[in-house]
């Protein structure tokens, strides 16, 4: 064989790794996805099955290292607080949620948003005060599915509150309590996702965690 | 065209007159497919008779194909006779004559191909103005506006839904887009973020929403149907589900449908913004 041609080899075969490597990691990172959360079973006096969240002003180097500053939800399974978005809930069963709100208000830019749809009563409850909007410049985040029509602004810690939850988790911390109980009606993969632009750092407050699965978005699964 | 060797039969040669008889199977063959494309192919083009602009798009894109087809017919049966008639011998590596310029047919060539340019562009600017701009947005002042009555419906197009706020209904704001049937409609498309497009296929309804503009579209719905909203313009992580819901229903279906949306919204409605073309809402981001 010439040296050229076991120049030719060699470059050629340096390639192929190279491309296999890319194309590995294009499809790692295409088909990454948190993993899936199922609601857990409730009582039966409830009625029901219950789905736990929390949101946070910022996940924390435990939970994301990569992006420890960044605005997220979290959900409850087994009584732990796992780093998810992805919800998986029985189809044509009434859903109990709660979410436990650590974050500081930001406020809405549609303030459309600010009232309470797609409940049972078409109301929620804060701090335990059952409620069908808020002030839309009070919101701190939304838990909207938009195809199920469901939409939740959840109110914001008040500046003032003392013992503000710096990074996840925050249990503890000053929080604003929200419940609510929707219908989940028939099988589908609904996405869903916040509507206040709380990405701190990012033009108009929607990039960065508003813009990737896992952290103000994700999928709720009706199965 | 200025490459057919055999326009002419060689001296001697036996061959027949090739552009004759081409001419013939090219005018026959558009002649059997021209009703084709018009009476049945036509009406399979989109996207339908859902409103007076969809049903105009459907004739505007007939009309294309219709101008369309001599010249693939053409193409395709030139190919097809080439394959048959102009085939090498075998055993046999013959050249052609020499090409040479023909100026009659050349001059035919660029006279009709021009017209045919030239009478689509007139044709679409009649039909654009006669249209009111055929449902595109026109920009916050269009050319043209249809006489009569309108029923203004704003879209407000966010990261990542589509809102309807109707201004002659106390500013309601909803999610599902309900319109009635037979009535002017005059969208008024904006968004409160990034650009996105609206886009109701089948209302024939297209109109960029970018933020701080009003961009106007006109239509006129025809049947009583469901539609899909999309998002025509990438805008972000879920622009693939920027997608919801819409009706076309009878006027008095609409009067329940509206005033039961003002009812059960009217709290959102009380904190909405005063109804207005467009909207620089706050915060622009965080912490502000």
């Amino acid at each position: 064989m010439s040296v050229f041609a076991k120049k030719l080899l060699g470059v050629s075969a340096a390639l192929a790794v190279l491309g296999v490597l890319i194309g590995l990691y294009v499809a790692a990172w295409a088909t990454s996805a948190p993993p899936t959360i199922t609601a857990t079973i409730a009582p039966a006096s409830s009625g029901g099955d219950k789905l736990t969240l929390m949101t946070v002003a910022a996940i924390g180097p435990k939970y994301s290292p990569t992006h420890p500053d960044w605005v997220s939800y979290l959900v409850r399974k087994n009584g732990r607080w796992v780093h998810s978005t992805i919800f998986s809930v029985p189809a044509n069963s009434v859903i109990h949620v709660t979410i436990y709100q650590y974050d500081g208000d930001t406020g809405l830019r549609n303030a459309f948003l600010s009232q309470v749809q797609g409940t049972i009563g078409g109301t929620e409850r804060v701090d335990g005060k059952t409620v069908n909007a808020i002030e839309p410049e009070e919101a701190s985040h939304t838990w909207v599915v938009p195809q199920l029509g469901i939409f939740i602004p959840l109110p914001g810690v008040p500046e003032e509150a003392k013992n503000q939850c710096e990074f996840a988790p925050c249990e503890g911390a000053a929080h604003r309590t929200v419940e609510f109980s929707f219908y989940s009606g028939k099988k589908g993969r609904y996405r869903w996702q916040c509507f206040v632009p709380c990405a701190a750092g990012f033009l108009n407050g929607l990039g960065g965690p508003m813009q990737t699965l896992g952290y103000m978005d994700g999928f709720l699964n009706v199965v | 065209m200025s490459s057919e060797p055999a326009a002419a039969p060689r001296e001697g040669s036996g061959e027949p007159n090739h552009a004759v008889r081409f001419t013939v199977i090219w005018v026959l063959g558009t002649l059997i497919a021209l009703p084709i494309v018009i009476w049945v192919i036509g009406p399979l083009i989109g996207p339908g008779n859902g409103s007076d602009a969809a049903s105009d798009q459907g004739t505007d894109f007939t009309v294309l194909a219709a101008l369309a087809t001599p010249v693939l017919t053409l193409v395709l049966l030139y190919l097809a006779y080439a394959v048959i008639f102009f085939r090498q011998p075998k055993g046999g590596v013959l050249e052609g004559p020499a090409v040479r310029g023909h100026a009659r047919l050349q001059t035919a060539w660029i006279v009709v191909t021009s017209t045919m340019v030239l009478a689509v562009a007139v044709f679409g600017t009649v039909r654009l103005e006669s249209d009111y701009g055929s449902g595109s947005g026109s920009g916050p002042n269009p050319l043209t506006v249809p006489k009569g009555p309108k029923l203004p419906v704003q879209v407000i197009a966010q990261q990542w839904l589509f809102t309807y706020r109707y201004p002659t209904y106390g500013g309601v704001e909803t999610t599902e887009l309900v319109l009635p049937n037979e009535e002017m409609v005059e969208f008024h498309v904006t968004s409160l973020d990034v650009i996105h497009d609206f886009w109701a296929y089948k209302l024939g309804v297209k109109a960029d929403a970018n933020p701080g503009v009003d961009n106007v579209a006109f239509v006129k719905p025809t049947k009583l149907e469901n539609f899909t909203v999309r998002c025509a313009e990438l805008c972000g992580i879920w622009h693939g589900y920027m997608s919801n819901a819409g009706r076309v229903v009878t006027p008095a279906a609409f009067e329940t449908w509206i005033h039961e949306q003002q009812k059960r919204l009217a709290p959102a409605t009380k904190v909405l913004p005063k109804y207005s073309k467009t909207y620089l809402p706050e915060p622009t981001r965080r912490g502000e």
